[in-house]
C-alpha cells in the first residue's frame, strides 16, 4: 500500500471540510473494498476521510412503509433489523448474503452504492425499490445515480449520507454467487407495488453495470408469476462475458433468478 | 506516523505506526501478539479474524488507525485464569484443527457465531457462517463439530447461570 494520511470525521460537515483540504482524497466507510484495493496499489488516495464515526449517518428508521437507512449502516445491521424485516425482508436477506460475516460487520450500504461495483448487490435493490439516494447536498433517484461501471452521479467531495424508499408490497432478491468471491455472477431484485407496478433490476450481469429489465417488468406486471418470465427474451448482447461466465450463460441466469425471485417474493 | 491508543485484550496499549499500517501488522509487530495470522492477505481466508468492539472483523483489511479507540480481542485474550475458553476447549476435544494455521481465526469466528446465534445452532448455520474462513487442510468436519459442541456447552452454562 502506498502512503496515505488518515483523518477521522465526527460530522458530515467536518468530513466535507477534510476532503476539501485533501489533494486526492477518498472517503472511507467500512473499507471492505477500498482497503483491499489500496493494498493491491490499484488505488492510492493521498488522504482517507473516515466516515465510520459519524453518528448522524447510522441507523435504520421505519415509519409505516417509509424506510430510511443511514449510509454508514453496516450490512449486518441491515440484515438483523427487525423493523426493516417487518416491511422489506428482501433487503435484509440481500444484506445477509454479502461477503461473509466479518465483511458484513464492517461494510456499509453507503459504501456499496457509492462504489457501484457492477457485481455488488445493493445497487440492484436501490434500482428496483426506486430508492432515493440522499447526499450532503441533494437527493438523487437511484435511476439517475448509477451511471456505469464503478461510476455514479456523485461529484467530487459529495457524500452519500442515507437512502430512502417506500417498501413495496412484495419483493425478493436472488443471486448466483461466484463461489470464490461471493459477488453476484448475476443477481435479480424484483419489487411489486400495491398498484401492480413492477420493477426488476439486474446486477452482476450487465456490461455497463446494474440495469432495469423492461421486458421482465412488463411480463410480471401483466402476470406476477414465475411462468410469466418463461416467455421473456434476455438479450445477451449487453451482458458481461468474463472468465467466470459467458454473456449467454448470464442471460440464462437472469431468467432463472427472476423466476426464483418472483417465487420467493 | 500516527500515534494510536486502543484496548487490546483488556489492556490499554499505545504505539506509533504509519497511517497505512494494517491492524494485523500492528497487533503482530508492535504488540508482539503473533497468534493472529496473515493467511491470504486478500480478505478471503479469515486467519486474521479478531474482535473489534465485540464483532468479528478481518484485521488484514482494516488500518490500525481505523481501530484507534476501539476494543480489540485477539486469540490471546480468550483464555482466562489459565483455563481455555470453552470454544478453545471444544476445538481441542474435537480435534478441530490439522496444521493449525487457520485455527486462531476459526476460534475467534466461532465465538462470534455463538454470540449471535446462541445455543440453537445447527450444522447448516455453522457451515454457512464459516464462509469467511478457509481451512486449507480442508478439516472443516471437526471444526464444525467443535463449534456445535461449544455452542451447546456455552448455552447450557448460560442457562445454569440464569
Amino acid at each position: 500500500m502506498y502512503e496515505t494520511n488518515y483523518h477521522r470525521a465526527s460530522s458530515v460537515e467536518e468530513a466535507v471540510k477534510l476532503m476539501g483540504a485533501a489533494a486526492e482524497g477518498k472517503y472511507l466507510s467500512g473499507g471492505m473494498t477500498l482497503i483491499p484495493t489500496m493494498k493491491q496499489r490499484l488505488a492510492a488516495p493521498t488522504d482517507l476521510v473516515d466516515l465510520r464515526h459519524i453518528a448522524e449517518m447510522k441507523g435504520i428508521a421505519v415509519d409505516g412503509r417509509s424506510v430510511r437507512i443511514g449510509a454508514a449502516t453496516t450490512h449486518e445491521e441491515v440484515a438483523a433489523s427487525a423493523a426493516l424485516a417487518a416491511v422489506c425482508p428482501a433487503l435484509c436477506g440481500l444484506a445477509s448474503r454479502i461477503g461473509d460475516p466479518h465483511v458484513r460487520h464492517m461494510g456499509t450500504i453507503g459504501g456499496s452504492i457509492a462504489n457501484n461495483d457492477p457485481a455488488a448487490d445493493y445497487p440492484a435493490a436501490m434500482l428496483a425499490l426506486d430508492a432515493t439516494i440522499v447526499t450532503d447536498r441533494r437527493e438523487i433517484k437511484a435511476g439517475d445515480f448509477f451511471t456505469g461501471l464503478f461510476e455514479t452521479a456523485i461529484e467530487n467531495g459529495e457524500i452519500v449520507t442515507a437512502v430512502r424508499f417506500e417498501a413495496p408490497a412484495r419483493a425478493a432478491y436472488q443471486k448466483f454467487a461466484n463461489p470464490a468471491s461471493r459477488y453476484a455472477m448475476a443477481g435479480v431484485f424484483v419489487a411489486r407495488r400495491d398498484d401492480g407496478a413492477v420493477r426488476v433490476a439486474v446486477t452482476g450481469a450487465g456490461a455497463d453495470g446494474v440495469f432495469r429489465h423492461p421486458g421482465l417488468e412488463a411480463a410480471l406486471a401483466a402476470n406476477w408469476s414465475p411462468d410469466a418470465v418463461a416467455n421473456v427474451t434476455i438479450d445477451a448482447s449487453a451482458l458481461l462475458s468474463d472468465l467466470h461466465a459467458s454473456a449467454a450463460y448470464r442471460a440464462n441466469l437472469v431468467k432463472v433468478l427472476a423466476k426464483r425471485a418472483v417465487a420467493a417474493a | 506516523m500516527a500515534k494510536i491508543t486502543m484496548t487490546v485484550n483488556g489492556r490499554q496499549v499505545s504505539g506509533s505506526c504509519d497511517d497505512r499500517t494494517l491492524l494485523v501488522h500492528f497487533i503482530r509487530e508492535n504488540l508482539g501478539l503473533t497468534g493472529t495470522h496473515v493467511g491470504c492477505d486478500t480478505t478471503q481466508c479469515g486467519a486474521c479474524v479478531v474482535h473489534m468492539d465485540g464483532q468479528s472483523v478481518k484485521s488484514c483489511s482494516i488500518l490500525a488507525v481505523q481501530a484507534a479507540g476501539s476494543s480489540i480481542t485477539t486469540i490471546e485474550g480468550l483464555a482466562a485464569n489459565g483455563e481455555l475458553h470453552p470454544v478453545q476447549a471444544a476445538f481441542k476435544a474435537h480435534h478441530g484443527l490439522q496444521c493449525g494455521f487457520c485455527t486462531p481465526g476459526m476460534v475467534m469466528t466461532a465465538v462470534d457465531i455463538i454470540r449471535r446465534h446462541g445455543s440453537g445452532l445447527d450444522e447448516a448455520t455453522v457451515r454457512a457462517e464459516l464462509e469467511g474462513n478457509i481451512c486449507r487442510c480442508t478439516g472443516y468436519h471437526n471444526i464444525v463439530q467443535a463449534v456445535l459442541a461449544a455452542a451447546a456447552g456455552m448455552g447450557g452454562a448460560r442457562q445454569a447461570a440464569e
